[in-house]
C-alpha cells in the first residue's frame, strides 16, 4: 500500500494558487493542521487567531459575507465543542461558504479525551445547511477541496494528516453524495467511513476467500445522505447491514444508516460498530480501535454473529502499514 | 456639517416616543433601551455614519424563509441602511434586544415606513422582537450576544483586503463585555489594526438580572479596553457633541471604542421607579399604564 506524507499541506498550496479569495484561518495549530506551507507561501492570505475559536468562527462568517472563502483549520474537537453556537448562528444559519477542516478525529489523535472528537458528525449533521464530509485516504484528501468548494453553503470536513495510505485510485476522486463501491456482494452489506474503511479492507479479502459475499461501501459524504446506492445496498443482503465508524454510534454513520433503513421500512438487521456511548482516554490508535471495537477483528466477530458461524481468522490482520502510520503520527506534535 | 444638533435631538425624542407608544400598546417592551440609546442611535444615523440614502421609507417585507441553497431570493435587512458601496459605511446592531429601538430609529430617520412597527412581533413578519439578519436595519445574526463584533470584524478585514474605504460601525451593550468572545474579538481587531471599525457601547449599567455591577462587574472598562489596544473614549451618551467628536478623529491604527455612559430612564423620568428591573418593561396594572399614557401626551 502506498503511504504518502503531508498530502494536505502540499495540495492546499497548489490548489489555491490562483484562488485569491481563499483565506486560511488558524487557531494556533498551524503545523499540526498542515497549513504551515500555505502560511509561508501566501502569508497575506493566512490569518492567525490564537487560541480563540469562537471569535475565529464568527469572524470567518464575516469574511464569507464579503465574498471570501475562509478555510478554517484546527482539531476537529475544537471546531464544534468550543464554538457550536458561533457555527450555528454566524455560519450555518446564513448558509455561508466557510469550510471547516477538522483534524485528528476520534481515535486518530495522540491526545486524550479532551482532544477526541467523537460526536462531531452527530452535531454538525444536525445543523441545517451544513454539509459533512470525511476523508478516508490520500485520494480523498487530494480531492476534498474541489468537492467542498463546489458546495453552496458551509462544509465540515473530517481530515487526515501526516502519513496516509492511498486506498483509492487517484483517477477516482471523491464525489459529493456518492458512496464509493469497494466490493459487490449479497451476504453482508458493510458501510464504513474514515479510517474504518482501511480497517475493514484488511479483512474483506480473507472473508471473501472464505466464501462471504460482502457489499462494501465507503462513505465520504455523511450529509447529504440520500444516494440510491445506499438504499439498494441496505435492502439487498442475506444476513444484515454493518456500519463501522471512528465516532459515537449515536448520531454518526450508524444512526444515519438506521434512519434510512427505518424510513424505507427495512426489516433487515443493522449492527453499528463505533463508540458505544462512551468517552475514551488517551492511547495509541491501534490500542483504541481494538479496545473500543472498531477494528478488523470486531468486524469479523459481528459478521460471525450475523451469519451464525466461525471463521477462525487470527488477530494477525494488523498489517505493518498500520504500525508505521501509528508510529509516525505519535511523533508529530499536537 | 450635515444634519443639525437640534435635528438629532428631535429624532432621539421621536425614538423614545415611538418606543413608549409601542410599549403602552403592547403592554410591554424594551423601553429603557430606548431611553439610554436614543441619542447614540440618532447621532450614528444622522451624523456619524456615512450611509447611502433610502429613496422613500421602506415597508418591511414578510419573512421569506431562512437562508439556504434553495432560497436564492432571500435578502437581509441591510437595505434599510441604504445601498452598499466601497466608500459607504456599514452598521451592525450587536444586541438584537435593541431591535425595537433600531426600528424606531429607522422610522424617525425616514428609512422605514411607520406602518412597519405595526408588524412588530407579528407571526410571519420580519419586524421581530429579537431581530434576525432579515429584520429592518440588520444584516448579521447577533441575538446570541457577543457574536456581532466578531462578525463585523471579519467584514472589516474583508473590506480592507478589498481596498474599501467605508467604515464598519458596531453598536454594543455593556453586558456584552462580560462575554469571552467580545474580548477575543477586541484582541483580534487590535492585533490586526482594524481601525476601520468603530464601536459605540451603551453603558446604561443594567442588564436582564439588574445592575451590571451587581450581576458581574465589567469596570474599569475603559482601562480594560485600553490594555487590549483600543482607543477608548468615555462620553456622556446623551450629549450629541460628545458622541460625535471621537468619530471625527484621524484614524491611527487603533479601533475606537466610544463608551457612552447613559441613564436607562433618560427622558422618561417615571421609569426610574422600575429600578433595577429595566431590561423589559411591563406595567403592573392599569393605573401604572395610565401614568405612562399621560407621560406620552407630554412627549408629543
Amino acid at each position: 500500500m502506498e503511504i504518502l506524507s503531508k498530502v494536505h499541506a502540499k495540495n492546499l498550496v497548489t490548489w489555491s494558487k490562483d484562488k485569491p479569495e481563499i483565506l486560511v484561518l488558524s487557531a494556533d495549530l498551524t503545523s499540526s493542521t498542515e497549513i504551515d506551507l500555505f502560511r509561508n507561501t501566501y502569508p497575506d492570505r493566512f490569518i492567525s487567531f490564537g487560541v480563540a475559536e469562537q471569535n475565529m468562527m464568527s469572524f470567518a462568517g464575516g469574511l464569507a459575507r464579503e465574498g471570501f472563502f475562509p478555510f478554517v483549520h484546527t482539531f476537529a474537537v475544537f471546531i464544534y465543542r468550543r464554538a457550536y453556537d458561533q457555527i450555528a448562528m454566524s455560519i450555518a444559519y446564513p448558509n455561508l461558504p466557510v469550510r471547516m477542516f477538522g483534524f485528528l478525529p476520534g481515535v486518530t489523535t495522540p491526545g486524550g479525551a479532551t482532544h477526541q472528537a467523537i460526536e462531531d458528525i452527530s452535531l454538525m449533521r444536525s445543523l441545517p445547511n451544513m454539509t459533512v464530509l470525511e476523508c478516508g485516504d490520500v485520494t480523498e484528501v487530494e480531492s476534498v477541496l474541489d468537492v467542498a468548494h463546489a458546495v453552496n453553503g458551509p462544509v465540515y470536513i473530517r481530515m487526515l494528516r501526516g502519513d496516509i495510505p492511498r486506498l483509492f485510485d487517484p483517477s477516482s476522486p471523491m464525489v459529493l453524495g456518492k458512496p464509493r463501491l469497494i466490493s459487490r456482494g449479497n451476504d453482508i452489506t458493510m458501510l464504513t467511513s474514515g479510517i474504518c474503511t482501511e480497517e475493514a479492507m484488511r479483512v474483506t479479502p480473507t472473508l471473501k476467500g472464505l466464501g462471504v459475499s460482502i457489499h462494501h461501501l465507503h462513505i465520504s459524504t455523511l450529509k447529504p445522505f440520500n444516494d440510491p446506492a445506499v438504499i439498494e445496498a441496505v435492502s439487498n443482503n442475506r444476513y444484515g447491514v454493518i456500519t463501522m465508524e471512528n465516532h459515537s454510534i449515536i448520531g454518526g454513520l450508524g444512526s444515519t444508516v438506521a434512519e434510512v433503513m427505518a424510513e424505507i421500512g427495512s426489516s433487515g438487521r443493522l449492527v453499528r460498530l463505533g463508540l458505544r456511548d462512551t468517552f475514551m482516554h488517551g492511547a495509541s490508535r491501534n490500542y483504541l480501535i481494538k479496545e473500543y471495537g472498531i477494528d478488523a477483528m470486531a468486524l469479523v466477530r459481528e459478521i460471525e454473529k450475523l451469519m451464525d458461524t466461525r471463521f477462525n481468522i487470527s488477530e494477525e490482520l494488523q498489517k505493518e502499514d498500520s504500525v508505521t502510520i501509528q508510529n509516525s503520527n505519535k511523533e508529530e506534535a499536537l | 456639517m450635515g444634519i443639525s444638533i437640534s435635528e438629532i435631538k428631535r429624532v432621539a425624542k421621536g425614538i423614545r416616543r415611538r418606543v413608549l407608544e409601542h410599549t403602552i400598546r403592547n403592554n410591554g417592551g424594551y423601553l429603557s433601551q430606548a431611553c439610554s440609546s436614543a441619542e447614540i442611535l440618532s447621532a450614528l444615523y444622522l451624523r456619524i455614519m456615512n450611509l447611502g440614502p433610502v429613496e422613500s421609507p421602506i415597508v418591511p417585507l414578510p419573512f421569506s424563509g431562512v437562508p439556504g441553497p434553495d432560497n436564492p431570493d432571500y435578502s437581509t435587512g441591510a437595505m434599510f441602511n441604504g445601498p452598499q458601496a466601497p466608500h459607504l459605511d456599514r452598521f451592525f446592531l450587536s444586541p438584537s434586544q435593541y431591535s425595537l429601538v433600531l426600528y424606531a430609529t429607522l422610522i424617525e430617520t425616514g428609512r422605514m415606513h411607520p406602518d412597519g412597527l405595526e408588524q412588530f412581533n407579528r407571526d410571519g413578519s420580519t419586524v421581530e422582537m429579537i431581530g434576525g439578519e432579515h429584520s429592518p436595519g440588520m444584516e448579521v445574526m447577533s441575538g446570541s450576544l457577543g457574536q456581532g463584533l466578531s462578525q463585523a470584524a471579519g467584514i472589516a478585514m474583508a473590506r480592507r483586503l478589498k481596498g474599501e474605504t467605508g467604515r464598519v460601525w458596531v453598536f454594543m451593550s455593556d453586558g456584552e463585555f462580560q462575554i469571552g468572545q467580545t474580548w477575543e474579538a477586541i484582541q483580534t481587531i487590535s492585533f490586526y489594526k482594524l481601525d476601520n471599525i468603530g464601536i459605540y457601547v451603551d453603558v446604561n449599567g443594567y442588564q436582564c438580572d439588574g445592575e451590571v455591577s451587581k450581576v458581574m462587574n465589567i469596570e474599569p472598562i475603559k482601562e480594560r479596553l485600553e490594555s487590549f489596544g483600543a482607543g477608548v473614549f468615555r462620553v456622556d451618551g446623551h450629549n450629541i457633541d460628545e458622541l460625535i467628536a471621537p468619530a471625527k478623529l484621524q484614524l491611527d491604527g487603533k479601533p475606537i471604542v466610544v463608551l457612552c455612559y447613559t441613564i436607562p430612564y433618560q427622558g422618561i423620568g417615571i421609569l426610574k421607579e422600575m429600578s433595577p428591573k429595566f431590561h423589559y418593561i411591563r406595567f403592573k396594572d392599569d393605573k401604572e399604564k395610565r401614568r405612562y399614557k399621560e407621560f406620552l401626551r407630554v412627549l408629543r
